[in-house]
Order: C-alpha cells, then structure tokens, then sequence
C-alpha cells in the first residue's frame, strides 16, 4: 500500500522539476524557519550535532558537496586527482574565495583544518584521519593528502558538517574552545553569521562576496527557536515560517499540515546521512544473547505497519544491514518478513521460557513512544514477556553506555559507506563502555572484524564489493541489531520557497541556491 | 531600628540557609542518571573515549566527588558560578540575560493576578448570595481546576490560529525591526497571552482566598462596631474589613512572588518566551550541571528575599505584629 502523502511527494517532485525548469529565480527575499533544539554554538568542525550542522552549514563550507547519488561535486575544491594505487589525494582549490573577515582561503587553511583542528577536536574526522599519513599545501591552492593504505570511502568524507574547512588565521596557536570568534562564526559559505537572540532567533545575511556568481538569491534566513512542538506546527500554519526542516513537528502533525494550500513535502536531502533505526539487542545476556531469539524478533514486528501508520508512510523497510543508500548493498538475500508463526517456531526451538525482557523507547518525540508500544505488542504477540521503560535522554544515554538495557531502540546515520557509518556497529574493536553509539550490543565474529576491516582499505571498489557480499551474509544470519527503518525525514515548505533541497545533506546546505517567487 | 536588626538577622539566616541549599542541591543532582559529557557526545551523534575524556576534564568530572564540591562552593562564595558545559558561556551571563524576560512575564502575571484576585473576591464577598457572586466564584473555580499547559494550547487556538488578533509564540516579531515605543507596543502584544495564561490560577486562588477571609473578617465585632457608628458600607468594607483580611493573601502573594524566577516552565515553553524556565528545563534535560546549580541557587534566593518582604509587609497591613517571627 502507498500511503497518501508518499504519493503527495512524488506528484510534488514532479511538478517541482517542470516549474523549476520553467521559471529563473529571483533575488531577495528572507526566510523563516526553525532549528529544534537550540544548538549549543555554531563552529562546525567544533560541535557535529545535527541543529548546528543545519544552521551552521550555510556559513561554514567543505572541499566537496554530494549529489543526491553521493556523487561528489566541487565546493572548496574545483576538482581533484586520486593516484593509480589509491593512496594520493590531490585537490586543486579555487582561487577566488575568502572568508567573511575577507581573508583569503588558501590551501593552508585546508591543512590547519584537517591536521590540526579536527585532529584535536572531532570524533568523526579523526577516524578518517587516522588513515592519513601526511597533508601538504603543494602550493596555495593545492594540497596533497597521502594515505597509509588506500581508503575507499575517502572521497566521501570531505562533506561540510564533518570536515569542515576553519580559517587558520583566526585559529591557530589560540585555545580552539574558548577563542573569542566562536561567538561569531567566520566561514566561507554562502551566508554570514549577522545576531543570536538566545532563546528567540538566530540570523543570517546575505554573504556578498560569495564566490558563485549570483549566489545567494535570499537576503537571509531566520533560524526560529521555539521549544514546543505544537507552537512548531501553529507557526508554520498561520505563515510565520516557511519551512519546517525534517524531525521539527511530530509526525502526526505531518499529514494535516501537509494538506494545506501551498505546502510541499519532500522526503530528499537526507542520503548522506540516511538514517537507519536498528533496535538494539544486548548479545551479552538474557534471551537476547540468542541468535534464534533475535531472528524471532525480526519476524514478529510488523514493519510495515510502523511504516505506514506511525511513519506516514515515509521510509523503507530494510533488508539487512547495508541500507538501500549504502554502497555495495546485497540485495538478493531473504528479507524477514512479518511471520509471527516462524518467530513462536524459533522461540519454541529455543526454549525460551517468558523470561521478562524489557524495551528502551529513544526519548525523542511522541512517535519513539508509539512505535515502542507497537513493537511491545508485536512481541507479546509472540509470547515474548516484554517491558517498556520510560527515560530521558541522559538516561537513555547511560543505559546504552553502561549495556544495562535488552532492547532499545535507535537510528544512526550511513554516511553513504559501510566503512564510515555501518562497519562501526559490528566490529568487536569498538565495544567500549560509555557511548551509545559504538558496538553496543556487544557482538563479536572474527570473520565479521576481519572482512570489514579488509574492506575499508581493499582497492579498487570490485575486491570490496565480494567482502562486504559475504559480511552482510553472516550479520543477516546472526542478527546482531534488529533492523527497524530506513527513516524518511520529511522537510515541509511552502512550494514558493524554490531549489531548496539540491543535494544528499539538504538543509544544512540548502539555502544556497534557495530562492523565493512571490 | 526594630526593622533594621529584623532584616540583618534574617539575612543572617538567610546566608546559612543558602549554604546548605548549595550542597543540597549539588549532591541532589548527581543523583540523576547520566553525565554531561555523555549526553553532549550523544549530541554529536560520534564519539570516541578521547572526546569523552577531553569533555570531562575540561568541566572537571574526572575529579572525586568531593573536590568537585569544595571546588563549587569555594566558586560561590566568590559569585563565581562556573560555565555552562553545553554552551561554554558563563552561567552568571545566561541567567542575567534570561532574567529581564522572566520578570517581565512573572511580574505582569503577579500583578494581574494579584489585583484582579482581590477585586474580584471583594465583588464576591460583596454579593454573597447574589447570582453574580455565584457566576464569580464558579470562574474561579473553572481556572482553579484547570491545567495550565491546556489553557496555554487552547488560548493560542483561539487568539492566534483563529482570530489572528495575538501572536502566538515567541518575545517580539523577529525581522520586523521594531524600536522605540513600537517594540515596546510589539512585545506588550506578546506578553499578553503567557502573562494571562499564567496568572489565571493564582488570581482564581486569590479570589477564592479574599472572599472567605473577608466573610470572615466581616462577622468580628469592630465591623459591627463600625457599622453601629454608622459609616457607609463602602467604607467598612475597604477600611475594616478588607485590611484585616488581607493577611492570608500576603501570605500568598509571597509564595508566589518567590516562585517568580523558576515557576513559568511550562508556559515559557509553549510560549517559546526566552526567560529562566527554559533555560532550566533545557538544562536539565542537557545535564548542564552547573547551569542547573545556578538557576537553583538565584531561586532559593529570591524565595529567601520574598520571604523577609512578606514578613516586612506583614507588620505595614497589621501593626499589632511586632518583634522577631
């Protein structure tokens, strides 16, 4: 079944394809939307969360942009070369940027950024990182990365949010976190950092001097902070603001808003990310350190039904461990398929004996709770004697770190490569206690850590292809995490807010070529 | 000069009170389950241990409990209240810069309820058994039993989505560029809906509260006393009977004053008004300790100051109370 407003996006595409070709686009103009939660500064490459990265990344750039398809595009860098073994990275920068202060940007930037400043401060980037062996600013407008072993997802790593090009000269040799331009964001992007009323709005102008020609069509953007979800909602229907970005309003708001005059949807902008919701399933202990029990709770979950009843019908129901985004997706094994029937048959085989296991909802929203009391009965529906706990986020957060939970939910982004989004929730050397996000059901195969980590650094992408083939065999076979949702995140417009969603991060890029025809 | 000693000894009080509630409240709060660092790299969505140990030794977490303590209370017997760990600002800049907004709300709801309040059981007390007395206290009643947040929701309903007269959220209307008199008239506007939302359970309560107490105070003998002298009833009911009931209700108005700084949570947040509430819940859910601690500290203060008031106003409505409490 294709849910309403699944059908309403895909008739919005298509209109939005020929007006677009139809009409130019037009100058000025400012916009008005929300960032939830209010984020907590604006230096991106400092602060990685997802209200910064929407905001900030309009005002900070990075080497390259992607494409719907993950293909990379010129941002920063005008193009690139990749040596015959894989190892060399050459990027050739353009020549005619600066920064708000009106500094240059020079290749030496991109080398205090990358060696430097994320060395020191971001998670993220440093697990690239730690593939690198050395940069160097051939000249001003070339640097040269130069890896240990070829990197396959290398090319993928330079988006904005996570490796973030900061300007040298008012960064280096000062205390990164407390320097005085962090109230005040300098970048190269499209847009400059003008006021925060704490509490109210953040503001950004018009960057002038913006290297493309033409770009920004807006004036600026009002990023709004209101704290309720249903004051969220009131603004965006009585025309305050005009774009509500993805996870802003609860998903039961979605349809009656979407209805109404001169508001369009669209699920793109999120490919770079895609998130994907898994359930965890702590391989350590109780009924759930059982592959059989995992495989009957794969079976007893009506996924499709969340889809499309607490999901609006946004999203997909997974496969298996490689999202539908994912590269080197194998998509020819058996799906686990709704079968109450199969998971009483794993159960019964096992033995399970109505040990009580308890469920962790994500404290995120109304929809989080809802989709766990669907899931809680899909389970008692099976004979799984389950629980749901209630908490908060750092609850949640010291529950997963501790490992002291047999079902939570959670989603977690892609990244577009097994190597950078996927291979961490499987490999046995990331289970450490005290993060939500490492390995935290705690499973371990050799073979699995073997091929995973031969994968990253195989060369060229056919050698990879065969080993994550035979990984996402075994992990479908022992179920290490349930896979829940490939999440559909809907942005909801006003359809005269123009060329706002034009590649894989969406908004937190996206008024870049924005632009407004009223 | 009977005064003057009163209020140095109960500031004298006051500071040890506000001592102990400093370790209350520090060792209340690591109680709750999780850790600023942890929540701050689940933010960030990717986190390995060096990020988590960078994180807790910049805020100092990574010391003994004890050592934490001392370095918290030795910070605020300076008026050093730390930085927030989310925001890397000083907590002491925060809150001055959510003050002015929270007093603005709390004060205007404050007054409005508290005079409204007594008009309005006065009336009722008036017309005892008169239908309007009766209309009056079934009102009160109604907004007496009422949740707050569903009153907020539905106000917005009706004065912003429907009749468009009020905005709906926020301080003022952002872009418009107002100043002078016109952001002083654009930020009235949006202070009506929280301000009123607010104060319609404590103005329903003072009501109710003068309405007994002046039935009450209108049954002694220097009423009879008065009216026997023949004065107007007016008179007596303001002069007479209205003073002497008004202690219960300064009693109350203290209570609530005190709550001036934290008590508008749930309405800032509907209301997305940028006052101390906010701040508080967020940095709660954040973890953000030391913030928490601060705002804390300021409304135990403020309930300690509005306490030495109402007592101060106690002997202004009623001489006969003199000396130490």
């Amino acid at each position: 079944m294709k849910h309403p407003l699944a059908l309403a996006i895909s008739a919005a595409a298509l209109a939005f394809t020929t007006t677009a070709l139809a009409d130019a686009p037009q100058q000025g103009g400012t916009v008005n939307t929300i960032v939830q939660p209010e984020p907590p500064g604006l230096v991106l490459g400092m602060i990685q969360n997802a209200p910064t990265r929407v905001v900030a990344g309009n005002i900070y750039e990075g080497l390259l942009r992607y494409t719907t398809d993950l293909e990379p595009i010129p941002q920063l860098a005008e193009s690139w070369d990749v040596s015959d073994d894989g190892r060399t990275y050459t990027f050739h920068l353009r020549e005619n940027v600066t920064w708000h202060d009106g500094e240059p940007f020079t290749a030496d930037d991109v080398v205090f950024s990358a060696d430097v400043f994320h060395r020191e401060l971001n998670p993220s980037a440093r697990a690239v990182l730690q593939h690198v062996e050395s940069i160097e600013a051939t000249d001003e407008h070339t640097v040269v990365f130069t890896l240990i072993e070829p990197f396959g997802p290398f090319l993928l790593s330079f988006e904005a949010g996570t490796f973030t090009m900061v300007p040298e000269h008012l960064y280096a040799g000062t205390d990164f976190r407390n320097n005085e331009h962090n109230d005040h964001p300098i970048g190269t992007g499209p847009f400059k950092f003008a006021n925060w009323e704490r509490g109210t709005v953040i503001e950004l102008v018009k960057n002038d001097d913006y290297y493309e020609e033409g770009l920004p069509y807006l004036d600026g953007v009002n990023w709004h902070i209101i704290p309720d979800g249903g004051s969220r909602a009131v603004a965006f229907e009585n025309g305050t603001i005009d774009v509500l970005p993805s996870g802003t309003v609860e998903n039961f708001d979605i349809p009656r808003l979407s209805e109404m005059d001169n508001v369009c949807v669209t699920e793109e902008g999120h490919e770079y990310f895609s998130p994907y919701s898994m359930l965890w399933m702590n391989n350590r202990e109780g009924p759930t350190a059982d592959k059989r029990f995992r495989q009957a709770v794969m079976y007893a979950m009506d996924r499709e039904f969340a889809r499309n009843v607490l999901w609006n019908g946004l999203g997909k129901v997974p496969l298996s461990a490689f999202g539908s985004n994912a590269r080197f997706q194998d998509d020819s094994l058996e799906p686990y398929d709704y079968n109450p029937e199969r998971a009483r048959e794993l159960l019964e085989e096992m033995g399970y004996d109505g040990e009580e296991v308890t469920i962790l909802p994500l404290p995120y929203g109304e929809t989080w709770t809802r989709w766990a009391e669907a899931v809680q009965q899909n389970l008692r529906e099976v004979g799984i004697n389950v629980r749901t706990q209630a908490t908060d986020v750092g609850g949640w957060n010291q529950r997963l770190g501790d490992w002291d939970y047999d079902l939570a939910f959670t989603y977690l982004y892609q990244y577009g490569d097994p190597a950078l989004g996927i291979s961490r929730t499987y490999l046995s050397d990331n289970i450490a206690k005290g993060s939500p996000w490492n390995n935290v059901e705690g499973y371990e195969n050799a073979r699995v850590d073997e091929l995973f980590n031969e994968a990253a650094t195989a060369y060229p992408d056919e050698e990879r292809e065969a080993l994550y083939k035979e990984v996402q065999e075994i992990l479908h076979e022992d179920v290490p995490v349930g896979w829940l949702m490939e999440l559909g995140f809907p942005t909801l417009y006003r359809c005269d807010v123009k060329d706002l969603v034009n590649s894989s991060v969406g908004l937190n890029e996206g008024f870049r070529d924005a632009w407004l025809d009223r | 000069m009977l005064y003057a000693r009163l209020i140095i000894m109960r500031l004298f009080k006051a500071v040890i009170v506000l001592f102990l509630i400093v370790i209350l409240n520090f060792l209340l709060i690591q109680l709750a389950p999780g850790d600023p660092a942890a929540i701050l790299a689940g933010e960030a969505g990717a986190a390995d241990q060096e990020f988590l140990n960078q994180l807790r030794e910049r805020f100092g977490l990574d010391q003994p409990m004890y050592v934490q303590l001392w370095r918290y209370v030795s910070g605020i017997a300076m008026l050093d209240f730390g930085y927030s760990y989310r925001l890397g600002v000083p907590v002491f800049d925060l809150i001055m810069a959510r003050l002015p907004a929270t007093l603005l709300l709390t004060g205007t709801a404050f007054l409005i309820s508290l005079v409204l309040g007594i008009i309005a059981g006065s009336m009722a007390a008036a017309r005892v058994k008169k239908p309007s007395g009766s209309i009056i206290m079934a009102l009160a009643l109604v907004f007496y039993a009422t949740p707050l947040f569903w009153v907020a929701l539905m106000s917005v309903l009706v004065f912003s989505v429907y009749l468009d007269w009020l905005p709906a959220y926020g301080f003022y209307t952002v872009g418009a560029g107002y100043t002078g008199f016109a952001l002083v008239l654009d930020v009235a506007k949006h202070l009506i809906l929280p301000a009123t939302t607010l104060a319609l359970f404590f103005m329903a309560i003072y009501t109710r509260m003068t309405r007994t107490s002046m039935l009450d105070a209108a049954q002694q003998d220097y009423v009879k006393t008065a009216r026997a002298k023949g004065l107007k009833p007016g008179i007596i009911q303001r002069r007479h009977v209205l003073r002497n009931a008004l202690l219960p209700i300064i009693t109350l108005a203290g209570l609530q004053a005190g709550q001036m700084v934290g008590g508008a949570i749930l309405t800032e947040t509907v209301f997305a008004w940028p006052g101390i509430g906010r701040l508080m819940f967020e940095a709660l859910q954040q973890r953000d300790y030391n913030l928490l601690l601060g705002i804390f500290f300021f409304s135990a203060a403020l309930v300690i100051v509005f306490n030495i008031i109402t007592d101060l106003v106690y002997r202004l409505a009623d001489p006969r109370i003199k000396g130490a409490s």
